[in-house]
């Protein structure tokens, strides 16, 4: 077992080379920084000191190895635009996106868990039919325009809920968390909804599959030959069993959440990490698209390291099975 | 004139699906006294499992109970609402299936599972619930039954589960069990002796039992009495004794034939030629005649049910009985 | 298989039984047409810069601009007739949604099954590389790529297929290593046939039906993603205005009330994706039962 983990772990390592290597060149070596940072009329003896000073006289390689040795002390480098060390900007964008992203995926779970339960218990009614229909639009309908209905239906029409920004804000432990005042849970609402309307379909469709087989199964026709209520059966019986996979998807979603907050922050204004890249992309910041994708990778490396190896702590054959 | 513990008469279960109406049990009548076994044989598709959900008031959608009645002490169980059989199921009448592997929740503790199944009828401290249930599993033969009671089902043997099974429908001490094939997932040993656990711990404490099993070996060995099925209908009731040693309906007569203990050895057994027709497509006389080599132009029209004394029949030309 | 009727007919007649999927199919078909004959039936060219007046601009639906005829859709800040608009834009978002999709089967299903049929190094390097990616969010790969690469129609397609090609890839490998297994493909390797046969008289045509599932619902996604990418402005360049640029060019007038810039080509999108994927849910069904949802 320990072996496993650690073979993983090396190549998790490796995987996160490729990445850095991957984007470094992607994003260095794909047009030229200098062009932003030296006005086209320098002379020519400043443009080669300010080359110098950034290091890109020297060989590829050698930039890629300073870069390396940066990033593993931490130090992204400094944001073009806001002139700041970047993993500072970085961190200080987190918690808006984290609490976007909760939000999200535990409305999601808490929505549509019950909802999927309820349409795979009675697939024939018209509820049913009506939860999965939702589903379906809520897996095809892009992300983006969900948010523009959301804004046109509950900003601009019915003035209820704020079109954009994260509104008041509370400290606590350190940082700012809107879902703590009422103003900046208004402002929370709309965000959250869009960012969970493609989760909730997920969340929908795993939970109704599940309760659709467990109900043929003989375990809910003993149950109810023991007297069982139907409401006991499912909260009891059905819903421990779909547990697992929903914690499963719970856990892998949350990664893949922050990605799709990337599209929902802009719509929405809302300052977090996704409002940032999109900015950077926009105005050519480069260290910060950098250090961005570099956490992201290292962010879905570290989920999968940690599914295998719980697999494979839960299930001995995916041991025997990958190793061999 | 006593009211029987349980009269079951001409309960009609069908199916409605798309290829047409499957009558899975097709007018099955029967009464059943405290303390009594039943044995209801046939072979898969005959309708017995679903006679059994029928008394529960179990049949899911498409199936239905479009005639007939089940009386327990007298009471209408069918179209009764279901929070009124709820209180039925469990307390008066229990159910115990087949696979215990596939009837207990893999991921709920016995525990648990049996503290459902007590509390779906009484309200009982959580102390209390265990020591019933202790009680319950002790009665089956757990040893240890208190350290097994959080344990989950894949960590027994497969016969220890279907004690804990058994002991689950035990809790509420009802008054009948249907056992569908009860013993049939278990080795064999095993089958033995939780045949004769059943046997014994419905005797001493008065519970009747449906057993339903398409094993006459099986069956014989524990049911007073016998109700043999066919495509949905019963075709020969006696007791079990009479009905082994001199069996009336063709079908019977073959179910005896190919048990191993029939055959002279050496010989091969005998086999009911045919295979059970489908439910959708039944000839519209006699469902066996097809397989039967009794067979008359009589047999083209349904044989009517003949009550002799203690048994009964459904045949044109049954089996006479040897002077 | 019922027997006499070719499978396409059975398969046809299964599909006409789903009075939804045939509607979507409808829709589907009826988009097509329209993207490919927008030239024709659309009452203005919106590429056509001197033919907009700004007089006409943000017009509402139903207004008469000064081409004489109505707008029934409105107009959007250039003055642009928005029927029109959104025909082109169906033309540009049908046309980048086939491109991708094509593309991205090609590469992803040859990566598949030659990892397949190799075995070995490659297969798992191959593999490992596209299970990596599957778990990586196609939008976030797409989005990076396309800032990377910048704007432009080839571009973009880059883009969306290296988004994409890994759930060809997955999905042709699982087919070919399951029909690999089965002893026929060992008895033509036994016999002397070619490699290129073995791949083509067999692999290939039995991965066919879960790559055409797979291609429906990649198309879909491919036009939510370019339409996501234009929308956030790392799509399409201007002089190519695809449904998401147009309702990205309406958002800032949303606010104000002048919703049909944004919303009638939302719409149009909407439809579409929607009509694609309920298709492909019976497609999907038909030819794996065991998936259905």
């Amino acid at each position: 077992m320990t072996g496993f983990a650690i073979q993983r772990l090396l190549q998790a390592i490796a995987v996160m080379l490729v990445m850095s290597a991957i984007v470094f060149l992607g994003v260095y070596a794909i047009g030229d920084p200098m062009e932003l940072l030296i006005p086209p009329e320098a002379p020519q003896d400043i443009r080669r000191e300010i080359v110098a000073r950034f290091g890109l006289d020297r060989p590829l390689w050698v930039q890629y190895l300073t870069f390396l040795g940066n990033v593993v002390q931490g130090d992204f480098g400094r944001s073009f635009i806001y002139n700041m060390p970047v993993l500072d900007l970085i961190l200080g964008r987190l918690p808006a996106t984290l609490e976007l992203t909760l939000a999200a995926v535990l409305g999601a779970t808490l929505i549509g868990v019950p909802l999927g339960i309820y349409a795979g218990y009675r697939p024939d009614r018209a509820g049913a039919r009506i939860v999965m229909a939702l589903s379906i639009l809520g897996f095809s309908v892009p992300t983006f325009w969900v948010g523009l209905i959301l804004i046109l239906t509950f900003a601009v029409s019915l003035g209820w809920l704020p079109a954009g920004g994260r509104g008041a804000t509370v400290e606590l432990l350190g940082t700012q968390w809107s879902f703590l005042t009422a103003n900046g849970l208004s402002h929370l609402l709309l965000p959250a909804l869009n960012l969970a309307l493609f989760k909730l379909a997920m969340m929908i469709r795993l939970a109704r599959a599940g309760t659709r087989e467990i109900m043929l199964t003989d375990t809910v026709q003993f149950a109810r030959a023991a007297g069982l209520a139907e409401t006991t059966i499912l909260r009891h019986h059905v819903l421990k069993l779909i547990a697992i996979p929903i914690v499963t998807v719970f856990g892998l979603e949350l990664g893949s959440t922050l990605a799709f907050a990337v599209v929902t922050e802009t719509i929405f204004s809302w300052p977090g990490l996704g409002k940032l890249i999109i900015d950077s992309i926009t105005n050519l910041d480069r260290p910060v698209m950098v250090a961005y994708l570099i956490l992201v990778a290292l962010l879905f490396v570290t989920i999968n390291l940690v599914v295998d190896i719980l697999y494979a702590a839960l299930d001995p054959r995916v041991r025997r099975g990958r190793t061999a | 004139m006593t009211v029987p513990l349980l009269a079951v008469t001409g309960l009609c279960t069908h199916f409605h699906t798309r290829a047409g109406v499957v009558k899975a049990v097709d007018g099955v009548s029967f009464t059943l006294e405290p303390g009594q076994v039943l044995g209801l044989v046939g072979e898969s598709g005959s309708g017995k499992t679903v006679t059994g959900f029928s008394l529960l008031g179990l049949v899911e959608p498409p199936g239905r109970i479009v005639a007939g009645s089940v009386r327990l002490r007298g009471q209408e169980l069918v179209g009764l609402p279901t929070p009124a059989l709820r209180a039925v199921r469990g307390r008066q009448i229990a159910m115990v299936f087949q696979d215990p592997m596939m009837t207990l929740n893999p991921v709920l503790t016995v525990g648990r599972q049996m503290g459902l199944a007590l509390r779906a009828h009484e309200r009982v401290s959580r102390a209390a619930a265990r020591a019933r249930c202790v009680e319950a599993l002790t009665r089956v033969g757990i040893p240890d039954a208190g350290a097994r009671l959080d344990a989950y089902p894949h960590q027994f043997s497969g016969g220890m589960r279907q004690r804990v099974a058994i002991a689950t429908a035990l809790l509420h001490r009802p008054a009948i069990i249907v056992a569908d094939e009860p013993t049939t997932a278990l080795d064999v040993s095993i089958q033995a002796q939780i045949l004769h656990e059943m046997r014994a711990l419905t005797r001493d404490s008065g519970t009747a039992m449906v057993w339903i099993s398409h094993d006459l070996a099986t069956v014989s060995s524990v049911a007073d009495r016998l109700l043999v099925m066919y495509a949905g209908r019963l075709v020969e009731e006696g007791p079990t004794a009479q009905v082994l040693r001199t069996p009336r309906h063709p079908y019977s007569r073959g179910l005896l034939d190919s048990l191993p203990a029939a055959a002279t050895p050496g010989d091969d057994l005998r086999q009911i030629p045919g295979s059970t027709p489908s439910l959708l497509a039944l000839p519209p006389g006699c469902p066996f005649a097809p397989r039967c080599a009794r067979t008359s132009d009589r047999c083209a029209t349904p044989p009517p049910w003949v009550v002799d004394g203690d048994r009964a029949h459904r045949c044109h030309h049954p089996l006479e009985t040897p002077p | 298989m019922s027997g006499g009727a070719s499978p396409l007919a059975t398969f046809w007649g299964n599909f006409v039984e789903n009075r939804v999927a045939v509607v979507a199919l409808a829709v589907v078909v009826a988009i097509l047409v329209l993207a490919v004959a927008a030239p024709l039936i659309a009452p203005q060219d919106p590429y056509d810069l001197a033919g907009l007046s700004l007089l006409d601009a943000r017009r509402g639906p139903g207004h008469v601009g000064a081409g004489g005829y109505v707008h029934w859709l409105g107009t959007d800040a250039q003055g642009r007739d928005l029927v029109s608009a959104i025909l082109y834009g169906l033309r540009i978002s049908v046309q980048m949604g086939l491109l991708a999709g094509m593309f991205a089967l090609i590469i992803g299903a040859s990566l598949g099954i030659t990892a397949a049929y190799l075995g070995g190094r490659l297969e798992s390097l191959v593999m490992r590389v596209v299970d990596l990616q599957l778990s990586f969010p196609a939008i976030l790969l797409a989005l990076v790529l396309a800032a990377l690469l910048g704007q432009g129609k080839g571009q973009l397609i880059a883009a969306l297929v290296a988004a994409q090609y890994a759930y060809f890839a997955r999905t042709a490998y699982g087919a070919a290593t399951a029909e690999r297994r089965k002893d026929y493909i060992e008895a033509a390797a036994a016999t002397p046939l070619s490699g290129r046969r073995i791949v083509f008289r067999h692999l290939l045509p039995n991965c066919m039906p879960p790559l055409i599932v797979v291609a429906t619902v990649q198309i879909a996604n491919a036009i939510a993603l370019e339409a996501t990418l234009s929308f956030l402005g790392l799509g399409l360049p201007v002089t190519e205005p695809s449904l998401g640029m147009l309702i990205s060019n309406g958002f800032p007038y949303m606010m104000s009330g002048r919703y049909w810039i944004s919303v009638y080509p939302g719409i149009a999108l909407v439809v579409l994706i929607v009509a694609i994927n309920l298709v492909g849910d019976q497609i999907r069904d038909q030819i794996n039962p065991r998936l259905r949802r």
